[in-house]
């Protein structure tokens, strides 16, 4: 494990990496950090394991899902039980 | 479903419709359940006081965001309140201020995790471990991460739930991003060391 010691180049891409990694930066500031990773391995370290972070948090998301019980409870709560079997389900 | 049936499902919420909205909660009940859980840890009743506040609000309910957004914002507020009845303490983070990215790198690990294989990545240690350091996040960037991350918000959809603009929206964002990489960083050393040694 080593810790990053960063440049000016290194802050500078660091504030914008969320729009980087979102797809939502101007092509010419993307060009200018890709160029930037080429020679900053630190960098790209950074770039790569955020977007896994993002990803790995995304599919243990993705994977809960509402339990049985709490469901029913919550239709019977909500005096919507006799509709729980009738509603289309979500597309 | 096109814009005639949205308009229509809408007034046959607003009028009370029990069919219309047992639909609504069965089509949005999971988004809502997983964001409290995130929030809280749990999701105790937040997803019960979310949609009766929803149902007594739905008559006077404008539009103005979809009705997606207008339910999170309900969980959030809902999930706040119970961290605040449970007095868990409280991080501020002062998001007025634009990102600092020299005090927020200033101890930045680099440490390659992505080579690590799936399932040392997603063993049930991990996800433990994920949903801890989700917890340790004040709740400013919390909420941000979960809305927007976990449960795909647009930044603008984020901004209207927690009722702040876009770009705190990212500031936070951008924050707790890279402090839950740092986490998983420092956790995830040791097994890229081993891994390298194989």
């Amino acid at each position: 494990m080593s810790e990053h010691v960063h440049t000016e180049k290194c802050s500078t891409m660091l504030g914008d990496l969320s729009d980087y990694i979102d797809g939502n930066l101007q092509a010419e500031i993307c060009a200018q950090i890709e160029e930037h990773m080429k020679t900053c391995d630190n960098c790209r370290v950074v770039v790569d394991t955020l977007r896994k972070t993002i990803e790995l948090y995304e599919h243990c998301s993705d994977n809960v899902e509402l339990p049985g019980e709490v469901k029913e409870r919550l239709f019977a709560k909500l005096e919507i039980k006799d509709y729980l079997s009738t509603v289309d389900s979500p597309k | 479903m096109s814009n005639n049936e949205k308009s229509e499902f809408l007034t046959a919420l607003q009028s009370g419709d029990r069919q219309a909205f047992a639909k609504l909660v069965e089509e949005t009940s999971t988004q809502i359940y997983r964001t409290a859980r995130q929030i809280l840890g749990d999701e105790q009743d937040v997803l019960q006081e979310t949609y009766m506040k929803a149902f007594k609000a739905l008559p006077t309910f404008e539009g103005r965001s979809s009705i997606s957004t207008w339910l999170h914002r309900i969980a959030v507020n809902e999930a706040l309140m119970m961290i605040r009845k449970r007095k868990t303490p409280m991080v501020s983070v002062d998001d007025t201020l634009p990102f600092e990215s020299d005090e927020e790198s200033s101890g930045i690990e680099i440490v390659d995790f992505c080579c690590l294989p799936e399932k040392e990545l997603l063993s049930s240690e991990s996800r433990k471990f994920m949903d801890q350091a989700i917890q340790r996040l004040p709740e400013t960037l919390k909420t941000v991460f979960v809305l927007r991350d976990l449960e795909g918000l647009s930044i603008q959809e984020t901004a209207e739930a927690l009722q702040i603009t876009e770009n705190n929206v990212k500031t936070r964002l951008l924050r707790a991003r890279l402090r839950l990489r740092q986490e998983l960083a420092v956790y995830y050393a040791e097994k890229v060391e081993k891994e390298k040694s194989k």
